[in-house]
């Protein structure tokens, strides 16, 4: 009977509990996670915060008792150490667990620019449950909030700040929002969209510190402006749980070094979620893609091999898809372009309708699209099955909205 | 083994039943936009394909859905989303790569297709029989690869 660890309760590590249980029924099952919550997904908080759901609307399991029915052993612990010589971790409570296969899915931990006054109260991040609280008892109506960072998990965050009616200010020290997921036009298109439903957007701004006074923040813009705040939410960056690894040889780059299999450069060590670096579908370089779909992909495939079931994993896709303030936008792989490869775009200013597409050879490799809600998963579909793009290809780069019967003519097979 | 809607693009002849018959069921009302199905025209209308969800096996939204919003009915193998769970972050809409779920921004949720509990509505109206109910064991991807090679060889 083997005696599998994981170590983190969030979306990979659960996902991987619940696999182990099926491909190795007699297996002892153990997921440890530090947080004092039932397993959650961090990518619900936003509609916590948006009063869409209640806390329980955030667990990924809602079945009673789902844990202990399925017969994994769930507890609350932090992990300090790892000996992989010995097989084994140390908690902070000074007791160890023993393991014959062991997975990391850690994820990530938010980090904050270093200048004076990150550490007041009201100065928040919005990564944990208990961050969302924290959120929730000052983002009042009316509040006056400053929201610093204006990437993915800000834009998200400013979707949920607008649905409590706060008055709220975006900075972002980059020159558009999402510099990271959205090339200038869209960057640029989002922003507009957003000061037309009355946010305010600083880009190309950086915050120098913050101060209190009184009751108020205040945070020194460099420039000399100064702002002041009833709460400032920080989404500036995050990075990986790995300060237990440190001396065990697992390699670590921007993330756990992971092979196809999703072991770790130590054999019987897995890694999964938000702090592996995986392969990338596209690039067949190693990635770390902190989203949802990977957590659970890697979560899966990491199990099956744990438990000796054989399953090489295709890589990730680096996909992101975003609603700010009702304006749903969406990016996939190398959205940038490739060196060699072609593009196209179609570009709506006034409807706030935008669509880019990078091609490699007879490959999408790339896309970008705003206030696109209908089929938007075949641009996936183009991507991951690598389906030659024959003359459609040519189309496409005259009508990019041609993109849904370029897929089904090229995967369906419907005129020969 | 469960049954499947198998689709035959000959057949279709783009009359659009099978988009009214699926928005009346799920919402009440005869509007193509709402449907979950949907008849793709190729060569000015001289060709149609009804296109909707496979069911299949790999399950990419059902794995993706954060909170559990999408469940396998035992009964049909349908991959069905729950409303009341789902908080409409579409990350199901991005993990399907045969773009078959949708947001709705109505509703502020997702949709996608249910087989109606396993009277599915478009196969039951479709007059000329290019969409169907039987039984069928392929996986979505199968589906698609098979196609794939037939478009391509
Ligand atoms: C506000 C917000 C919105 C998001 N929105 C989206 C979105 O729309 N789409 C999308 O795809 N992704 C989104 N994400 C990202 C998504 O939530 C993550 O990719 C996902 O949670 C990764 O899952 P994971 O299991 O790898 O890590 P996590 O969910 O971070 O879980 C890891 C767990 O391990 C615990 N842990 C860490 N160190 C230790 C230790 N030493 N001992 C014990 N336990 C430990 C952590 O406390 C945590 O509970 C969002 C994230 C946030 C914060
Ligand atoms: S949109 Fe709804 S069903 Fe889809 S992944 Fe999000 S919560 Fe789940």
């Amino acid at each position: 009977m083997s005696n599998y660890l994981i170590l983190g309760a969030g979306p990979a590590g659960v996902i991987a509990a619940e696999t182990l249980r099926k491909v190795d029924p007699s297996g002892s099952v153990t997921l440890i996670g530090d947080e004092p919550e039932a397993p959650y997904s961090r990518m619900a908080l936003p509609y916590m915060l948006a009063e869409n759901v209640g806390e329980s609307g955030t667990h990924l399991r809602h079945g009673e008792r789902h844990f202990d029915k399925l017969g994994i052993d769930i507890r609350q612990g932090r992990v300090n150490a790892l000996d992989v010589g010995a097989r084994s971790v140390a908690l902070s409570d000074g007791s160890s667990v023993g393991y014959d296969k062991l997975l990391i899915a850690t994820g990530s931990h938010t980090i904050r620019p270093p200048i004076p006054g990150m550490d007041l109260a009201g100065v928040e991040n919005c990564w944990t449950l208990e961050d969302a609280r924290k959120i929730a008892a000052r983002a009042k109506p009316g509040s006056r909030v400053t929201l610093m960072g204006a990437g993915f998990i800000g834009c998200i965050v400013l979707e949920a700040l607008a649905a409590r009616n706060v008055d709220l200010t975006v900075i972002e020290r980059d020159d558009r929002m999402l510099p990271r997921m959205m090339d200038n036009t869209g960057g640029q298109m989002i922003r507009r969209w957003c000061e037309s439903k009355g946010v305010r957007v600083l880009v190309n701004t950086a915050v120098q510190g913050v101060s209190k006074s009184g009751e108020q923040l205040v945070l020194e813009l460099a420039g000399g402006e100064s702002l002041e705040a009833d709460l400032v939410v920080c989404a500036t960056g995050v990075k990986p749980n790995v300060d237990f690894l440190e001396n065990t040889g697992i390699r670590v780059e921007d993330g756990i070094i992971v092979d196809n299999r999703l072991c770790t450069s130590v054999p019987n060590v897995f890694a999964a979620g938000d702090v592996a670096q995986g392969p990338d579908r596209t690039t067949g370089r190693q990635e770390v893609h902190a989203i949802q779909p990977t957590a659970s992909e890697h979560g899966r495939i990491a199990a099956r091999n744990m438990a000796g079931v054989d399953t090489p994993y295709g890589g990730s896709l680096s996909m992101n898809v975003l609603n700010t303030l009702g304006l749903v936008s969406s990016s996939f792989g190398a959205w940038d372009g490739v060196s060699g490869g072609s593009s196209t775009n179609a570009v709506d200013t006034l409807g706030y309708k935008y669509l880019r597409l990078e091609f490699e050879d007879d490959y999408l490799v790339g896309a970008l699209a705003l206030g696109l809600t209908q089929h938007v998963g075949v641009i996936r579909g183009l991507m991951q099955t690598r389906v030659p793009l024959g003359k459609w290809k040519a189309r496409l780069i005259r009508d990019p909205h041609q993109l849904m019967s370029a897929y089904l003519e090229c995967t369906q097979g419907v005129i020969a | 083994m469960h049954k499947a809607l198998v689709i035959d693009p000959d057949k279709c002849t783009s009359c659009l039943q099978c988009e009214m018959a699926c928005s009346f069921e799920h919402e009440g009302v005869f509007n193509p936009a709402k449907s979950r199905i949907k008849i793709f025209e190729f060569e000015h209308g001289k060709r149609s394909i009804p296109y909707t969800c496979t069911q299949c096996a790999e399950a990419w939204c059902m794995h993706a859905c954060p909170v559990e919003a999408i469940t396998v009915n035992l009964s049909t193998g349908a991959k069905e989303v729950n409303p009341d769970v789902c908080v409409g972050c579409k990350v199901c809409t991005i993990a399907c790569p045969f773009g078959t779920v949708n947001y709705e921004s109505d509703s502020g949720k997702v949709a996608k297709c249910d087989l109606c509990g396993g009277d599915p509505q478009c196969a039951e109206v479709c007059p000329t029989d290019a969409i169907t109910y039987v039984e069928a064991d392929w996986t979505g991807y199968d589906k698609m690869r098979d196609s794939a090679v037939r478009a391509h060889s």
